[in-house]
C-alpha cells in the first residue's frame, strides 16, 4: 500500500508549522508584525512633528481623535497583543523542553490572554473614542 | 581549499578526482544565529515597553484624547520616558526590520527584487532611527514663541 511508504510526518496534532494551530499562528505572526511595523514607520513621522511646531503636532494629532481613527488604534493594539502574546509562545516552544509538545495549548492560551486583556481594552478605548474632545 | 573548480593555473595542481568542492559561498559568520536570538532577546523586552506604552498612553489618565505636546514634553521631562522610547525606538525598528528583511528573503525569489526590497527597508530603517533618535536628544518641552496655551505647565512661558 502507498500509505506505508509515506513518512509518518504528522500525528492527530499536525507539525509545528505545517496546518491547524501552528500554521495560523505562524500566518498570523507575519501579517500583525508587518502591520505593526509600517505603522512604526508613520508613528516616528508624525511623533517627529514635535521638534517642528507644537501647533503642528497638535493639528496631526487631533486629526487622529475620531471614531474612525480609534478604530485604527483598537486594530493596532489586537495586533500588538496577538504578536506579543504569540512571540512569547515562539519562545516557549523554543527554549521551554515541553514547549513543542504543547505548541497547540500554547496557541489557545495566547486566544485566551488576548481576549482577557483586549475586550477590557475596548471597553475603556470605545468610551474615549466616542466622547467628545476637550481642550 | 582555494580555486575550487577552476582552470588550474601554472602553480594549481589538479584536484583529485572526486575530491569535495564547495556548492555555494560559505557564510563564514554566525549572523542568522545571532539575528535568531536577537529576536527572541528583543522580544521579551519589547512586550513589556510596548504594552507599557500602550498601557500609559491609550489607558491611563483620558485615554488617546490626552496625548497632545504638553502630555509629550511632560512625558520626556523625565530621563526616564526618553531612555524608555529610545530603547523601545531602537529594540523594535531593528526587531521589526530583521523580520521585514526574512519575509522579503522568503517571498521575493528574483535576485534583483530581494536586493533593491532590502535596499529599500534599510533605508526606511536608517532615516526612521536617525530621525526618532535626533528627536527624542533635540526635544525643547518650551519652544520660543509657540502658543503659551500649547505647552506643559512648567514653562516659564504659561
Amino acid at each position: 500500500m502507498a500509505r506505508t511508504l509515506m513518512p509518518t510526518v504528522s500525528g492527530p496534532t499536525g507539525t509545528l508549522y505545517r496546518g491547524r494551530e501552528g500554521m495560523w499562528s505562524w500566518v498570523g505572526h507575519r501579517i500583525t508584525g508587518v502591520l505593526i511595523f509600517i505603522f512604526l514607520l508613520v508613528h516616528v513621522l508624525d511623533t517627529a512633528l514635535v521638534v517642528v511646531s507644537p501647533e503642528a503636532y497638535d493639528a496631526v494629532i487631533s486629526s487622529y481623535k475620531n471614531p474612525i481613527v480609534g478604530m485604527g488604534e483598537a486594530g493596532l493594539v489586537a495586533a500588538v497583543l496577538f504578536h506579543a502574546f504569540n512571540g512569547i509562545r515562539v519562545m516557549l516552544i523554543d527554549f521551554w523542553s515541553k514547549g513543542p509538545r504543547y505548541h497547540r495549548q500554547l496557541f489557545w492560551g495566547v486566544i485566551a490572554v488576548w481576549v482577557l486583556l483586549f475586550v477590557p481594552f475596548m471597553v475603556r478605548h470605545l468610551s474615549i473614542i466616542f466622547s467628545p474632545v476637550h481642550g | 581549499m582555494t580555486a575550487v573548480q577552476s582552470t588550474p593555473g601554472p602553480s594549481d595542481a589538479i584536484d583529485a578526482p572526486r575530491s569535495p568542492y564547495r556548492r555555494s559561498k560559505p557564510t563564514r559568520t554566525n549572523f542568522e544565529l545571532y539575528a535568531w536570538l536577537f529576536m527572541r532577546m528583543s522580544g521579551v523586552l519589547l512586550v513589556v515597553l510596548v504594552l507599557g506604552h500602550l498601557f500609559i498612553n491609550l489607558m491611563l489618565g483620558d485615554g488617546i484624547h490626552q496625548v497632545d505636546f504638553a502630555f509629550v514634553a511632560g512625558k520626556w521631562a523625565s530621563p526616564f520616558w526618553k531612555v524608555w522610547d529610545l530603547a523601545m525606538l531602537w529594540l523594535a525598528m531593528l526587531h521589526g526590520t530583521n523580520g521585514v528583511r526574512t519575509i522579503i528573503n522568503d517571498y521575493a525569489e528574483r535576485n534583483g527584487t530581494r536586493f533593491w526590497l532590502k535596499m529599500g527597508l534599510y533605508a526606511a530603517f536608517t532615516l526612521t532611527v536617525v530621525l526618532g533618535t535626533l528627536v527624542i536628544f533635540t526635544f525643547d518641552p518650551c519652544p520660543i514663541g509657540a502658543d503659551p496655551a500649547l505647552l506643559p505647565e512648567f514653562c516659564p512661558a504659561r
